[in-house]
Order: C-alpha cells, then structure tokens, then sequence
C-alpha cells in the first residue's frame, strides 16, 4: 500500500496512475470513489437542507391535510368511542342475531353513561347520518337515562320510544359500531345499505351525488373544449404579431386576469341577469321584446360564460409560451412542398402546439373540477357542481365525514384523468413555458 | 447552556404575566351591520366598564370555525354567536359550558331570567340574544294594481307577475311553501314531520320553481331586489329594513308568515379566556344591552322587558318598535324554528332539497 505522505505515491495518483490494488486515489491516498462519494454526500445534504423548507411546508400543507382528509372519509368513531359495551356486543355476534337483554343492558349502560359525559349528541349525530330523524331518539333518551334505567332493559328501552325496536336502527347501530366505515363513500355514490345490510340505491329523491359528478366532469369538459376554441386563435394572434402589438393585446389577456375573482363573477351577473346590460341591449335593437328576456345566468348558462372567462387566461398562456417557440419556416416548407393551408396547419403547425395544448388544457380541466365560488354566485338550480355540495357538508350540515369522501373521490377522478393524459400524451409533454 | 435556559424561562414567565394582565374576549359573530350592532351595543361599554379588550371575529357560520376548533383541539374563541340547532346539537355533544339561567341578571324589574327571556331563548348551553326573521319583501313600483298581502300571494305569480327571489335553503322554503299551501303557522312542523307533507311542501314549491332567482347570501335578496331581476324576495328583515330606511329603497315587507329564528351565545369548553367570556355573555345579554342593540340593526330582542327600551333607529327619527319582528303583532302569523327537528332532518332534507333543484 502506498503512503499518502510518500511524494512518490501523490505524484503517482496526481498523475492518475494506479496503486498495486488497482484502485484510484485521490492526493490524500484515499480511494477515489470513497472521496467522489463523500464530497456528492455533502453536497446533496446542502441541497437537501435548501429544499428542507419546501419540503416541510409541503409536508404541513399538503399532505398532511390530505392525508387527514381519507383518514376523515372513512373513520368516525362518533358512537364506537362512546358506545364500548354495545360495540363489544355486536363484535362478539354476528349479523343477523336478534338483540337480547345482554345487547339491551348494554345499550341501556352505555347511554346512561354517555349521558353522564354529555356525549349522547355525538353518538345520535353519527346514527343519523345513516338514519335520519333519529338523533333526538338518542338525545330524548339520554335526558332520560341521567334519572337511571331499570332492568329488564328491553321493556324499558321500548317504553320509552317504541323505534329502538327498529331493525332498521339495530343494523345501522352494527354498521356504526365500528370506527372505519364505507358508508360515506357509499352515500357519496348515492347508495345506502337496507335492515339487513345489502347495499342497495338510495331513495330517488335522495340520489344527488352521482349527477352532481357527471355534470361536475361534463361541464368542466366543455369549459376546457370553449376556453380552447376562443383561446386558441388569440394565442397564435399573439405569438405570430409584431411585439409592440402583441404585448398590448397580452395585456388585455392578462388584466383580467390579475382582477379579484370576485368583481369578475360579479361582473357576469351584472351583464348576463334578466335586467342585465346584454338584455338592455338586445331589447333596445329590438331583437327581442321586452317581455322575452333571456334567462342567460343563475343556470349552466351563467355558469359556463363566467368560467369560461375566468379560466380563459390558464389556457391561453401556455399555448402562447409554445407558439411563439414554434419555428414558421416550418410551415413555410410545408407550403413549398405543396401542401394546402388547412393541412399544414394540420400535419404541421397544430401537433407542435401540443405540448402548450395539453396543459392548457390539463390546467383548466382541474381548475373546473374544483370550482366553488363562480357555480355558487351565478349557477343558481342547475348550474351547481360538486364543491357546492362540499362546501354544504363542511358549513352547514358539518357533516365533515361526508365532505372528506365526496372530496377524496373527486381527488381520485382527476388522479385517474392525469394518469389517462399521462398515458395518452406524456406528462413529459407537458409545457407550461 | 444554563444561562440560556434561565433565560427562556424568565421569558415564558414574562409572556405569561403580560397575558394575565391584558385580559381580552374573543367573540366569533357574522360580521356586516349585524356585527357592527354588537359592537356598539355590547363591546365599547363592555370594554369601557370592565377593563376587557373584546376581539370580533367574522365568519360565514361561526359554528363552522367552533366545529373546526372543537376537533383539532385548539380553541380560539370565547364566545361564539351560534343558530340554535347547532348551538343544541354541540351542548349534547359536550363541546359547551352549561349556562345557569339564575346566574343571568334579571331584568330590571326583578322578574328573574329564566322568566323575562322569550320561551325558547335560554338553552342548557347558550343564550340568545336576538330573534330575526325571514320575510316576504317586494318592490311597490312593481304592482301599481295593488301589492300582494300574503304568504300565497307570494306563489300566485299569474296575479303578481315577475321573478321571486328565495333562500336556497330548505329550512327557509318549505315553511313557506306549507304556509302558502294553507298550514296554520302552528302546525307547520307537524304536517312536515310526515313524509306526505314534505312531498306536499316540495310540490307547492315546484309550482314556482321556474321563476325564481335561488340566493345563498343575505345580500343578494335585497341586491336582486333593488336590481328589478326580481320584484319579491324572501330575506332577512334587517336587511330589507335598511335597504328600505338607510337607502330609501321602494321595498315593502309583507309579515305574514315570517320564520322566527334566534341567533345564540355559547362558549365552548376549553376556550382561553372563560371568565371573561361568561363575564362578556352576562353583560350582553341584560335587557339595557339587548334594548341597545335594536338602536343598530332590526332584530327582536330576546328579552321581554326590553321590548318597553327599545327606541329610535341610529338616524334619529324611525321608531324600531314596528320593525320587530317579535312585535306582538308579527308574532301572530310567525313560525317558530324547530330547531330539534332541524337537528334530525337537516342533512336529509339538504340532500332532497338539492336533488330537487338538480332536477330539471
């Protein structure tokens, strides 16, 4: 083995040459792989502690909320936690057995006891959920329970309010007598399970959520399919105009762009009602009579002008971005060849603008899917989309289970629809400039 | 190593001391003039008499923050400004401190709380300060043949003409649509109790369904109003009251079938400040401070013996005492909020209600 402080040995390693082993050596008589290795070790650590606080925030904001979020849409233990006998009771007999006076005493103990710790309205608001109209059976019940029960339960129970006799109760009792449940996801796809436990349709003037997720992707399509129709010739108008004309009417694109989401909603509403400005007009010219007024807002028409506009920008700036790196003697060529303009726009000038096309449109789609403030402002009955009804559970029903799975499913379409376009097109594809 | 921890603990203490000293109450309400009228009428004397900063939060609902508040086990507020619903259904789940009506002052007469305050005001968990009403609004300049008077007036839209502007809301629909349909005000939540009379109340809605403008924020009814998209409108009185007297709008509240319903103080359990809150909520809720209020904003005070205080509006010249809706006249043709029954069938009745409108 060669010293490090034998100059023999560093002239030899300066030099590159190699020691009797055969390996590299650095000056210092270290191995040059150890040595490359140890210097990119800590450069990767100085990187790494650059990108720690991105990586935190991200952690703190994103994933983690997320992750609460599906943990949320399955797991209430609203009357697990607060019922332990009557669960342990369902635990140890299955479906199908009929209660008797130990599953009685049971709920009869556990109530009395929630009724002590004041969380009977906990346990009567996670059954309602399942069953409603019967919180107040709880509720009632506690109230009375604090002045004691007594045996036998069943008859006591029962004189009480004759629904705790209710099969229909006992079977959603079961399902909430476990902490984890489906049964979120399952009224987030207007299903429901029956006295015995199938999952069956819920009732028809309850099934909501399915339509609202057809019309949630469908309209969002259609915005996507309307923002690239208007902004596609604007963005090749921009990428093609001298510069000085180009950036003025850039401006335009981005004026509103930067204005409050709000005033533009707004904005909508003042042109689009019934005594709007766009009605005012068209009376005035007499295309319409005064009485014919066109009912253009508070319905998918409102609802699908507003976000067009809105979301117009997020399709025209990455077109824009890869336009104007797209090179016109392409196009020239293809001319020169013979082709006609249709089809060297076609074969030639169109597939470049693809990159710009997907995330335009990519961008748009998800923002649409999302979409709260614009639906609920100007969608009135029919132009409502899915986050309206998120919103509903997390404000007003607080039924924040409910809000967790209607939300993690719409997480899970877009997740499908990104992969679809990775498949189809390549999120390598994707240009956003 | 020692030093820097002697340090940091006579900074703790220090942080620790000042907190104790500057005493505060956060108060979560509504916001616009509603909250406004809180400030006036329960903050400044409040501060001005007791020393106690008072912190006014806004929000949409308040019991959204609370629920929010309540489940990441971090609570901000001291006192929440609640609908009765949400307000019984956190005491039966334990999230509030219980409220001792003998330890409310009583009113100025002697008659104790728990007997000056309208029936249903004093809850296990909370106390309410005012009572609001949902009512029926139209334009004057819109019916030159005479204005519609009543609650079926509101649906007739072949006698009176034009778009109607309604909350959407089940809870503030239905009511109306059984009243319209000619439920006794009394038996309104019986006849809703049965799955037939639902289907009634849904069936009377569908016959306007078409003409009217559905609105989501308090504001809207009047700006829908005053706009001429619609020429009646269900909204909350306060609001038309200063539409029709801050801005001389040409608006005219019909109170035939008005809703009732009382917006609460509650305090939830573990919040930082607790005796300054209970100190708050005793303070607002006395029948000088409730009499205050309506000086602000035209909603009912919830006490009985404030009714005799109650005045002038804030211009001076508008007697409040007819705007009320809790005035013994109003409260004739009203519905009480069931809150017990909200309570159960919310969440079912929003899933219908929105199918409903879904449904084309």
């Amino acid at each position: 083995m060669s010293n490090a402080l034998d100059p023999h040995a560093a002239i030899v390693t300066e030099a590159g040459g190699l020691d009797q082993g055969g390996t590299l050596r650095t000056a210092d008589g270290r191995p040059l792989k150890a040595a490359l290795a140890r210097s990119s070790r800590r450069a990767r650590r100085r990187a790494f502690f650059l990108v720690l606080p991105l990586l935190l925030f991200v952690l703190l904001t994103f994933v983690l909320p997320i992750g609460q979020m599906l943990q949320r849409s399955v797991k209430n233990d609203g009357f697990s936690a607060n019922m332990p006998q009557l669960s342990a009771w369902f635990a140890e007999h299955p479906r199908g057995t009929e209660p008797d006076e130990a599953a009685w005493a049971a709920l009869a103990a556990d109530l009395t006891a929630a009724a002590e710790a004041r969380t009977v309205g906990v346990i009567g608001t996670r059954v309602n959920y399942d069953m409603p109209g019967t919180r107040s059976l709880f509720t009632s019940a506690g109230r009375k329970a604090r002045r004691g029960i007594e045996p036998p339960y069943r008859a006591a129970m029962l004189e009480m309010d004759e629904k705790w006799g209710d099969p229909k109760l006992w079977s959603v009792m079961r399902e909430a007598s476990s902490a984890y449940t489906t049964n979120f996801y399952l009224a987030a796809v207007d299903r429901t399970r029956d006295d015995a436990g199938n999952i069956v349709q819920a009732p028809e003037q309850q099934r909501i959520y399915l339509t609202l997720f057809q019309r949630t992707f469908w309209l969002s399509l259609v915005i996507t399919f309307t923002t690239f129709l208007l902004g596609f010739p604007i963005a090749h108008l921009l990428a093609t105009l001298p510069m000085r004309k180009s950036n003025l009417l850039m401006i335009l694109v981005l004026l509103p762009f930067w204005t409050s989401l709000l005033v533009r909603t707004t904005a909508w509403m003042v042109l689009l009602q019934q005594q709007g400005v766009v009605n005012d007009v068209l009376v005035w010219l007499g295309v319409i009579g005064n009485n014919q007024r066109l009912q253009m807002i508070f319905n998918q028409t409102g609802t699908i002008i507003a976000m067009t506009h809105i979301l117009l920008p997020f399709m025209i700036l990455p077109l824009y971005s890869v336009m104007r790196t797209i090179n016109p003697s392409y196009v020239r060529a293809a001319r020169s060849l013979g082709a006609t303009s249709w089809t060297a726009f076609r074969r030639i000038y169109f597939p470049q603008t693809l990159p710009g096309l997907g995330a335009g449109a990519l961008l748009v789609f998800i923002l649409a899917v999302g979409y709260y403030i614009t639906p609920a402002l100007v969608g009135g009955s029919s132009g409502q989309l899915i986050s309206n009804l998120i919103a509903m559970h997390m404000t007003q029903t607080l039924n924040w289970s409910m809000a967790a799975a209607l939300a993690s499913l719409l997480l899970a379409g877009v997740l499908i629809l990104y992969w679809v376009y990775d498949r189809l097109v390549g999120i390598d594809n994707l240009k956003l400039g | 190593m020692n030093r820097l921890l002697i340090l940091t603990t006579a900074l703790c203490g220090l942080g620790f001391a000042a907190q104790a000293q500057n005493k505060e109450v956060n108060v979560v309400s509504w916001g616009g003039a509603y909250e406004k009228s809180q400030v006036e009428a329960y903050n400044i004397p409040f501060a001005k008499e007791t020393g106690i900063k008072v912190n006014m939060i806004a929000a949409d609902n308040p019991a959204a923050p609370l629920k929010a508040q309540i489940e990441a086990g971090n609570i901000t507020g001291d006192v929440f400004d609640i609908e009765v619903s949400d307000a019984i259904r956190l005491c039966d789940e334990g999230a509030l401190v219980e409220i001792d009506p003998a330890s409310l002052p009583p009113a100025p007469d002697g008659t104790p709380a728990a007997d000056d305050f309208i029936p249903g005001a004093l809850r296990d968990c909370a106390v309410a300060n005012i009572f609001w009403g949902t009512v029926i609004a139209y334009d004057k300049t819109k019916f030159p043949d005479g204005p519609p008077t009543t609650a079926a007036d509101f649906f007739d839209t072949a006698k009176f003409p034009g778009q109607r502007g309604l909350p959407k809301s089940p809870k503030r629909t239905l009511y109306l649509a059984l009243i319209a349909d000619g439920v006794a005000p009394d038996q309104v939540y019986e006849v809703l109790d049965t799955p037939e009379g639902v289907d009634r109340a849904f069936a009377k809605l569908g016959t306007i369904k078409d003409s009217v403008v559905w609105w989501e924020a308090g504001a809207q009814p009047v700006q829908l109003l005053a706009d001429g998209e619609v020429t009646m409108a269900t909204g909350y009185n306060g609001r038309f009251f200063d539409a029709m007297v801050a801005e001389g709008k040409p608006f005219e509240i019909i109170w035939d079938g008005q809703f009732m319903d009382m917006d609460m103080f509650a305090i939830p359990k573990g919040s930082p400040n607790p005796e300054a809150a209970m100190a708050y909520l005793k303070f607002a809720t006395d029948t000088q401070r409730l009499a205050d209020q309506a000086k602000w904003i035209a909603y009912g005070p919830s006490r009985k013996s404030s009714a005799a205080l109650v005045g002038l509006y804030q211009d001076g010249k508008t007697e409040m005492a007819p705007h009320m809706p809790t005035s013994d006249e109003h409260m004739k043709t009203a519905v009480m909020d069931d809150p017990e029954w909200w309570a159960d069938h919310d969440a079912e009745m929003a899933e219908r209600f929105n199918a409903w409108l879904a449904a084309n």
